[in-house]
């Protein structure tokens, strides 16, 4: 039977070139629905690891109890002066190792469409930036406190306009001299502005309120004494989480979005390289038809001709699926996008394809080929082995 | 039965039904062949020749009646016992050669022993000698495009005595060939039936191609017309 089977596999894939064209399109055909899955699916990934990246388990965000995000949330300095008072936070030489931040929006120019977009804008202190890791100047030094200047993230620098080092822009109703460009590889914090918050808090009259607090915890993850001790003060309407948390929660709107549009248009995409490999598959049956009722004659049984019509399906897709990973790879991989955030803010990612998403390209690429050949598979196993006497040619 | 019978076919009717139309091609046919003979049918277009050998075969059942093999009834066996009994006992030659166009001439004849439990090596052995047997044992690596119709036809010959069958069936073998060709792979068959002991039947419409069998019998309305000529 294997050798029945493996000689009917090396005569249909031998085949192919036969069919050509109709074999050609049907590959572009997979190709592209692997291409545009592998694509939403990069986009995806590359959000949530972005959103992710960004969150640290030793350090806990404190809101207004109920705010979503830092966006919908205020805090007073009473609170930041009381929570710096919480057990469970860290402490160093100048004390509690905690940072009070400010976060607007504001408007900027994406170099891409020319349109105006929201920016986000956060005002914090020296150590609020020295607590994040990962975070470094790259060109030009940090802003000083008391002075109307920023420094910006590189995703920022390459998205929008107007924020080259050394520039003046706009903001609000003051102007801000760029002293430098900042990475956060992999982070939220490389699309975003940053100055000092008390010089943010003045220009934008925000008086003495925040947006959040940065606490960085005494142990990693465990947010729990803090959580007691916003129960215990009435004054404190707050609510406190992982850093991590924070921002895993942050993902969901966007990268479900992201999910829930890719996977069903892909979805829909592929019931139409279905019907281009059934179509294909089909045809070849058709014109193999006295060679399938020859071997039937010469004693080969239906199983063998059904496998082997079904594999030449399944190599069709295989190459569908390898070039429309590797297209998706060329093209989408480590492409940069900007979309909204859960705080109306951009956020700009990097597209990320990995070995095992393609991977998936190509499984899904297999699926379509199986079910594209497993009919003509059954049509070929059951042609009628009479049909060898009626050959022309 | 006598010893020498091979096959026999015991009041076989064949009908097929087209619709509302029931089609009746045999009705009550009864006929004997003998080991070793090489018979010509013959018959007007629709006489029923192609179907009796397709039920010779065992790619045909007849509706009703019965087919045996060497006293063995073939139209009772089931669809995989009919395809192994096919490729032990059956050797095929088509009008059109029916090759594999993407398979060289050997590959092409090995096809039959794929069905065999036979090493490579022993496959080769097989496939060189049937190539041999119709001299085409330089051609074993070239594909049916590359290769004259008689040739091919030659190839389809190897791919059917390849295994040993007792049966060689031949639908039309020269109707593609012109007559010098022609001749030559009937005299292939002559030669296979009295060296080697092979049955032969052949479905044909050539008078002169009749001629070289043992006997010709003559089809008409599902029915010998003359049994002997």
């Amino acid at each position: 039977m294997l050798d029945q089977t493996f000689a009917v596999i090396v005569m249909n894939v031998r085949s192919i070139p036969d069919r050509f064209w109709m074999s050609l399109v049907t590959i572009i055909g997979i190709g592209v629905v692997v291409a545009v899955l592998l694509a939403f699916l990069a986009m995806g990934n590359g959000f949530r690891a972005t959103l992710q990246g960004s969150g640290s388990d030793d350090m806990a965000i404190v809101m207004r109890s109920g705010a979503q995000s830092e966006l919908n949330s205020v805090l007073m300095a009473e609170q930041v002066n009381l929570i710096a008072t919480a057990p469970g936070i860290a402490s160093d030489q100048s004390g509690p190792v905690i940072s009070a931040e400010l976060y607007l929006i504001v408007d900027a120019v994406k170099r891409s469409t020319q349109t105006q977009a929201n920016l986000p804008f956060r005002g914090l202190s020296i150590k609020g930036v020295e607590m994040r890791d990962n975070i470094s100047i790259s060109e030009g030094r940090m802003f000083e406190p008391g002075k109307n200047e920023i420094v910006v993230g590189r995703a920022v620098l390459s998205e929008y306009e107007g924020f080259e080092l050394g520039k003046k822009i706009s903001l609000g109703k003051a102007a801000w001299e760029v002293v430098g460009i900042f990475d956060a590889p992999g982070s939220v914090f490389a699309s975003e502005i940053w100055t000092d918050g008390l010089t943010l808090q003045s220009q934008f009259n925000r008086n003495n309120s925040y947006q959040i607090i940065r606490a960085k915890l005494a142990n990693a993850g465990d947010v729990k004494p803090i959580e007691e001790f916003i129960e215990n003060d009435k004054r404190l309407n707050l609510e406190v989480g992982t850093e991590k948390d924070y921002f895993s929660s942050q993902t969901k709107g966007t990268g479900d979005l992201i999910f829930k549009i890719g996977i069903p248009l892909s979805i829909i995409m592929a019931f139409g390289a279905i019907a281009g490999s059934l179509n294909t598959m089909y045809n070849s049956v058709a014109q193999r038809t006295t060679e399938v009722a020859t071997l039937r004659a010469i004693g080969f049984s239906s199983m063998p001709v059904f496998i082997g019509t079904l594999v030449e399906s399944l190599v069709l897709s295989l190459i569908g699926g390898v070039v429309g990973s590797i297209a998706a790879y060329l093209f989408f991989d480590g492409l940069t996008a900007a979309t909204l955030g859960a705080s109306f803010t951009q956020i700009v990612f990097d597209f990320q394809i990995n070995s095992a998403t393609m991977v998936n390209g190509i499984v899904v690429a297999l699926i379509i080929g199986f079910v594209g050949g497993v009919f003509p598979a059954a049509r070929a196993s059951r042609l009628p082995v009479v049909a060898a006497f009626s050959a022309a040619q | 039965m006598s010893a020498d019978v091979l096959f026999e076919l015991k009041n076989v009717d064949k009908k097929f039904v087209r619709g509302k139309e029931t089609i009746t091609i045999f009705e009550d046919l009864n006929m004997t062949l003998d080991r070793g003979d090489f018979i010509a049918i013959m018959g007007p277009s629709g006489s029923g020749k192609t179907t009796l050998l397709n039920m010779l075969g065992g790619v045909d059942r007849p509706s009703a009646g019965k087919v045996t093999f060497a006293g063995e009834a073939i139209s009772s066996l089931s669809e995989s016992d009919l395809a192994k009994w096919r490729a032990d006992h059956v050797g095929f030659i088509f009008q059109f050669y029916n090759l594999m166009p993407m398979l060289s001439a050997g590959h092409n004849v090995e096809l039959p022993l794929l069905l065999k439990k036979m090493s490579k090596a022993e496959r080769h052995k097989h496939v060189a000698a049937a190539l041999k047997l119709v001299h085409l044992d330089e051609r074993a690596s070239h594909k049916p495009k590359e290769l004259s119709g008689g040739q091919q036809q030659r190839v389809a010959i190897a791919r059917a005595i390849v295994t040993d069958p007792d049966l060689l069936l031949c639908d039309e073998p020269t109707g593609d060939l012109d007559r010098a060709t022609a001749t030559k792979i009937l005299e292939m068959l002559q030669m296979l039936n009295q060296e080697f002991n092979k049955t032969i039947i052949m479905v044909t419409h050539d008078p002169e191609a009749a001629k070289f069998a043992k006997r010709q019998l003559h089809l008409d309305k599902g029915q010998f017309v003359d049994k002997e000529i």
